[in-house]
């Protein structure tokens, strides 16, 4: 074989031995890739909350009228459409948190609650002026922050 | 026709005659993108003025991820036909690639804090971002690492291959696993989801962005093929003298 084309094939054998050792290590690793688990995927795989002994993230929308304010502490509810999570947080809200938001709560579970440490608002990829937003309320095409 | 372009003198004087055209036009589109940016573009319905950021932080990210595939690209020419050209233009091009990922995680860090409430997290999109620098660091301290350039060259070059697998999962990784980072919302299967308006800005600098890296490579294999240049008359200089 022309030595040209023998480094070529050897560069491409590289690379894809490679690119199938990383896809294989990414496989196994994924649920500590994962930056949060939503409380459908928690269920299926602990079972029950109680069962979770380490501290853990929980990704979903904010369930709407389930915000509660009491002095300094937060309840709330996180939501996937399948199932729910009581959140319990005491600290700063980010800016975006509200009803129907996607928020991320990072803590632990005691009583079944979620004793968040951290709460982080989860932007969505949609993009538009707040006119082009209301419009899309009013007439009913709208898709935002339901999404995910 | 690679090996065509491949000879220095031709690339030269192939190269020169666009670094005018390319830095007014690169400017002019980066000053055009910046005012509709910043001043004449709506706020975003969720985000407010922080949307801004984005105008900076895309087009850098998209850079640093294509400027690394180009290096990497490179790389393949130099190892496999042994272009000298191929390896001074990934050389060329790994410091701005560098710098773009570093503008990418700084306006990205800018724009976490008030969004999301953290300078950083350990997500999948956020931490392959921090790789792809690492592994421009990782090239450009290994070519020049060695005795001889030459092994340098060539080690650095495969790992820049390597490399080459981290930019799928860096465009990826949104979808793959949940991240905190939003997903795509322009290169997507149902349209771009930003609002027209907020293309234009974001378009004109993408455009303008590239248009500058590609005069900053030119510029500087330029000054590496003078370089050369430089060191092989003084060598001649000094051979003279001892004869």
């Amino acid at each position: 074989m022309n030595p040209k084309y023998r480094r070529l094939f050897i560069i491409i054998l590289i690379v894809f031995t490679i690119a199938l050792a990383t896809q294989l290590v990414l496989i196994a690793l994924r649920d500590n890739i994962i930056y949060f688990f939503t409380p459908n995927e928690l269920k299926i795989k602990y079972g029950d909350n109680e069962n979770i002994k380490r501290k853990i993230r929980v990704g979903g929308l904010v369930l709407e009228n389930s915000v509660v304010k009491n002095n300094d502490i937060v309840n709330f509810t996180i939501t996937d459409n399948k199932n729910e999570i009581l959140v319990v947080f005491n600290g700063q809200l980010p800016d975006l948190f509200r009803e129907g938001q996607g928020i991320v709560a990072e803590g632990n579970f005691k009583d079944n609650k979620l004793i968040a440490t951290q709460v982080l608002a989860k932007h969505d990829e949609n993009y538009m002026p707040p006119e082009v937003a209301d419009a899309l309320k009013k007439n009913g095409a709208w898709k935002g922050d339901k999404d995910k | 026709m690679f090996n065509w372009l491949a000879n220095p003198n031709r690339f030269s004087k192939l190269t020169g005659n666009l670094q005018l055209p390319l830095i007014i036009l690169s400017t002019t589109m980066i000053l055009l993108g910046l005012y509709y940016g910043l001043f004449d573009s709506p706020e975003d319905y969720q985000q407010g003025d922080a949307v801004r950021i984005m105008y900076v932080h895309v087009p850098s990210a998209w850079l640093a991820s294509f400027l690394f595939f180009s290096l990497a690209i490179s790389c393949i020419f130099y190892l496999v036909w042994k272009h000298p050209l191929a390896d001074l233009i990934s050389n060329a091009i790994a410091p701005i690639g560098a710098i773009f990922s570093v503008l990418t995680l700084v306006t990205g860090s800018l724009w976490g804090k008030p969004m999301w409430g953290t300078w950083w997290v350990w997500d999948a999109r956020l931490t392959s971002m921090l790789i792809l620098f690492f592994f421009y660091l990782g090239y450009m301290l290994l070519s020049n690492a060695f005795e001889r350039k030459i092994d340098g060259s060539k080690s650095a070059s495969v790992l820049a291959i390597i490399g080459l697998i981290n930019l799928p999962i860096i465009k990826f990784s949104v979808d793959w696993w949940h991240t905190l980072h939003q997903p795509s919302s322009i290169l997507r299967m149902d349209g771009p989801s930003i609002d027209k308006e907020m293309l234009l800005p974001l378009t004109l600098m993408m455009v303008g962005f590239s248009l500058f890296s590609i005069y900053l490579i030119i510029t500087n294999v330029k000054t590496m093929l003078l370089e050369k240049k430089c060191e092989a008359l003084i060598l001649k200089l000094n051979l003279k003298e001892f004869s």
